[in-house]
């Protein structure tokens, strides 16, 4: 295996928006929010970034294509801007070549900035849009919800589990997002609510309910980063660097192959494997402080819980109904509310999970902050459905063994 | 070896419009419909239409048969969706038949699945006549009470023939009882005292004489007579008036099904084939501008054909539908409120489609020389990770196979003509699986591992551009024996 990412690169300012319904913000009004705070906490000046990724992944809804856009809305001086798509994991995209262009000792300092403006469809819920010529004539025209709702029929399935048990657990994880979101002044969803609001929700896709969910937010967020030595030379102490950076792409067996179950996330399992090979990392459970997953839906965080080695096979509901990746809990997991209270504005949700990892790091998340500094902290990023995505995995830590 | 009809079968939707339905509805407007609101009729799931029907009595037919032995296929049908566009050229796609087999559609008579019949005996080689009939009907209307959608297919051929055609007649004349123009859309009817009088009283009599003196046979050895008739007792009256036994005039399925249409007389035919002994002459008539006559004779061979639904087992696997407002937006004769999400455009890009025909019409995956896994659709490289061989595979039909729900959902918040959407993990047993539509399943039905057969249905409907694309879903595998 190559030596890996670990420690070359250290992040050098953070910024996120608010995250929401920002009926009266644009795109580039919400990338100017969170690139402001990150410049301001780097402390530098616009032309010292030496090259740019954008995320966006519904870019038809707003900004449109091209690295154009996020160019423009920062007047970035002509450097390298390129913009990614890899649908809900392009936030973690937009990182990981910001990351590797200052590894690979190609720039100094890069930037890496995720945007969606999704609350201009008139609707709730993701838009809809094609998905390819051909997969149109053949795929069933299933919504997010509906893809991630079969995790739960072949997790009941291959583990037995009692529908009700199941769906206590996807309550209590809701329910704990909800907690933590209300103490997070970036949220989109602020309001707590009770395991009877999940249980008795309207169905959205079985056995999916609404506060099942996540929220379909506006927002955007954003990194700069640098190596140790310059974010040392810029006067940083303390350095919160990158560990590992893993992505894993279905090549089609899921959905082709009979080897994959439907209870699990194929592309998670080999991620997380190689992310903590590459961050040195040989007991998951014990060894990893905080979590933020993409708990698009209550189910997803479940079974993620399984894919990440952080619960034994099959012990996730035991696990989430001890509490244990509550906010006070062994792991806590999206403390800071997730996607599903956070919000999820898709190019930028990759980058939020790093942003809150960055905070607790330092001790300035707030009324959230975790009182024992977390030292490591992974964050799972996933686009796509159970059985056909893209998965990547973050390492944050203290810069150093 | 003696020419005959070798094969058999029917396809009645699952959905069965309960007439009290409609009365309830419209009797405001119209008192008389109160007495007419008494059984059911067969209705197409939104997914449905004659095409996919043809399909499925096709393949009830073709039940045990090589389909490499067909050498034509004529489609009879008033209501073919498409006007420019070999509707027939579907279904032989859909079943994978050889493409050197001759493909007619034939259409603008309530007779032209009897006349597609007649045509076959004259020809050489086997052919495969499906009928199918999908009316839409203005509400109200006698059509939309008495009409029900359905299809039914025979092969004929020489070979060992369950029943061999005795004689046949036929007449033309230019008798409107009705008529549909493409303007029009709708059936418009003349008084039924005159159409039984002056229409099925005077014309089709003698031509059933013709056809029994052509066989050298008199009324009486009519067992079973197959007389299309929405109007009471016509059918009887006819009878009557050619001397055959009351007790011969086969019931018209008014009460489980519905007049069927064009393809009712095979539908007919099927039903009367179903209870038939060998030696049994059965007698079908098909009326619409003139009559056709056809008369058969069951061999002792009839109960031989391997197990299928057939019209008896179509009509067992069934689901009352009671909300009339469903079939109404089924066949788009009401305007509804279908939300932002059914705006998403569905063009189907036709190169596209041809290009990818064995994929989505025929369901073709394919099946590794290399390590033997099956798989779909087909692709260069092989899925199996341990084998992952480039340009190994073998085009491998998946269409008859039965597969079994791996996960599912029932989709609540995507656009569906009828949700929620069913959908799942479709996994089958000897390898190959897809993410796919499921339909003529209720959401309370779902589980892990149910047996699913794989049916030819609608997949979007273009409603911009009038196209309307198919491909195949999951239905809950059905016995022969007709239990679900």
């Amino acid at each position: 295996m190559a030596k890996g990412i670990r420690d070359k690169v250290a992040v050098l300012g953070m910024g996120c928006s608010k995250f929401g319904e920002r009926w009266d913000m644009d795109a580039s009004d919400l990338m100017v929010e969170a690139y402001t705070e990150a410049l301001a906490d780097a402390g530098i000046e616009t032309k010292q970034i030496d090259a740019a990724w954008l995320a966006t992944a519904i870019e038809e809804q707003h900004v449109g294509k091209s690295a154009v856009p996020l160019a423009v809305a920062l007047r970035l001086p002509y450097i390298p801007v390129t913009r990614v798509e890899n649908y809900c994991a392009s936030g973690t995209e937009a990182f990981r070549g910001a990351v590797y262009a200052v590894a690979s000792g190609a720039a100094d300092i890069a930037l890496a900035l995720g945007v969606e403006k999704l609350k201009d469809t008139g609707y709730g819920g993701l838009p809809q849009r094609g998905r390819g010529t051909l997969n149109n004539m053949t795929w069933p025209n299933l919504s997010a919800p509906g893809s991630f709702a079969q995790l739960a029929a072949a997790y009941r399935a291959k583990h037995g589990s009692a529908p009700e048990d199941l769906k206590q657990a996807m309550a209590h994880i809701s329910v704990k997002s909800h907690d933590n979101g209300a103490r997070n002044p970036k949220a989109h969803l602020r309001n707590r609510i009770t395991i009877d609001t999940v249980l008795n929700a309207p169905m959205v896709a079985e056995p999916l309910g609404l506060y099942d969910c996540c929220g379909v937010s506006d927002g955007a967020a954003c990194a700069i980063v640098t190596t140790p030595d310059i974010a040392r030379g810029l006067g940083k102490r303390d350095l919160i660097a990158v560990k590992a950076l893993q992505l894993a792409v279905s090549n089609g067996l899921e959905a082709q192959h009979n080897s994959w179950d439907g209870s699990y996330l194929a592309t998670t399992r080999v991620a997380a494997k190689r992310a903590y090979q590459e961050a040195g990392i040989d007991k998951p459970r014990d060894e990893i402080s905080l979590i933020e997953v993409h708990d698009c839906f209550s189910v997803t965080e479940l079974v993620t819980m399984e894919d990440l080695y952080i619960s034994p096979e099959g012990a996730a509901i035991r696990d989430v109904l001890d509490g244990f990746y509550d906010a006070d809990g062994t792991v806590p997991c999206q403390i800071d509310g997730g996607l599903k209270c956070f919000g999820h504005p898709i190019g930028a949700s990759g980058l939020r999970m790093i942003y809150e990892m960055y905070l607790q790091m330092q001790g300035r998340a707030g009324e959230r902050q975790r009182k024992e500094l977390p030292r490591i902290g992974l964050t799972h990023n996933v686009g796509g459905f159970p059985h056909q995505n893209v998965c990547a995995i973050s390492i944050i830590g203290s810069h150093g063994p | 070896m003696t020419i005959g009809i070798l094969a058999s079968g029917a396809y009645i939707p699952r959905l069965r419009l309960a007439r009290r339905a409609i009365a309830d509805t419209h009797s405001w407007l119209n008192p008389a419909l109160k007495g007419q609101g008494k059984g059911e009729r067969a209705m197409c799931n939104w997914d449905e239409d004659p095409v996919t029907m043809a399909v499925e009595a096709a393949r009830d037919a073709m039940t045990g048969r090589d389909r490499t032995a067909i050498t034509g296929l004529r489609f009879a049908s008033t209501t073919f969706p498409f006007l420019d566009r070999l509707n027939s050229g579907i279904v032989a796609a859909a079943l994978d038949l050889p493409e050197d087999a001759s493909s007619l559609d034939i259409a603008a008579t309530q007779r032209a699945a009897t006349s597609a019949l007649a045509a076959a005996f004259a020809g050489p080689g086997e052919t495969l006549v499906v009928a199918a009939e999908q009316r839409r009907a203005k509400g109200a209307s006698p059509v939309e009470l008495a009409s029900g959608d359905g299809a039914a297919a025979v092969v004929v051929g020489d070979g060992e023939p369950i029943a061999r055609l005795l004689a046949n007649a036929t007449h033309t004349t230019d008798f409107v009882d009705h008529y549909r123009t493409i303007g029009s859309g709708y059936d418009y009817q003349w008084e039924e005292r005159w159409i039984r009088d002056a229409g099925y009283l005077r014309i089709v009599p003698p031509v059933i004489a013709r056809c029994l003196a052509k066989a050298g046979l008199q009324p009486a050895d009519v067992k079973y007579f197959c007389m299309p008739v929405t109007l009471p007792k016509v059918a009887n009256a006819v009878a009557k008036a050619a001397g055959i036994a009351d007790a011969a005039v086969q019931d018209n399925l008014h009460a489980v099904c519905g007049d069927t249409g064009a393809a009712h007389p095979l539908v007919m035919l099927i039903a009367a084939l179903e209870k038939a002994g060998p030696g049994d002459r059965i007698l079908v008539a098909g009326f619409g501008q003139g009559v056709d006559a056809l008369l058969f004779e069951a061999t002792d061979r009839i109960a031989d054909q391997p197990a299928r639904l057939g019209v008896t087992g179509h009509l067992a696997r069934r689901r009352e539908e009671t909300n009339y407002a469903k079939f109404l937006a089924f066949n788009d004769t009401m305007e509804i409120e279908r939300g932002m999400r059914a705006e998403v455009d569905k063009q189907t890009p036709l190169s596209a489609m041809w290009r990818n025909r064995e994929t989505v019409t025929s369901l073709i995956g394919g099946s590794c020389k290399v390590c033997g896994t099956l798989q779909f659709p087909k692709s260069r490289f092989c899925v199996n990770p341990n084998c992952n061989a480039l340009d190994s595979q073998e085009p491998h039909s998946f269409a008859d196979k039965i597969g079994r729900i791996n996960s599912f959902t029932a989709d609540r918040l995507t656009y569906s003509p009828s949700p929620p959407a069913c959908y799942g993990m479709i996994q089958f047993d000897d390898g190959g699986r897809w993410m796919m539509d499921f339909t003529d399943i209720d959401a309370d039905q779902l589980a892990v591992g149910q047996s699913m057969r794989m049916m030819f249905r609608i997949k979007d409907i273009d409603t911009q551009r009038g196209f309307r694309r198919y491909f195949w879903k999951a239905a809950p595998a059905t016995s022969p024996a007709g239990s679900v």
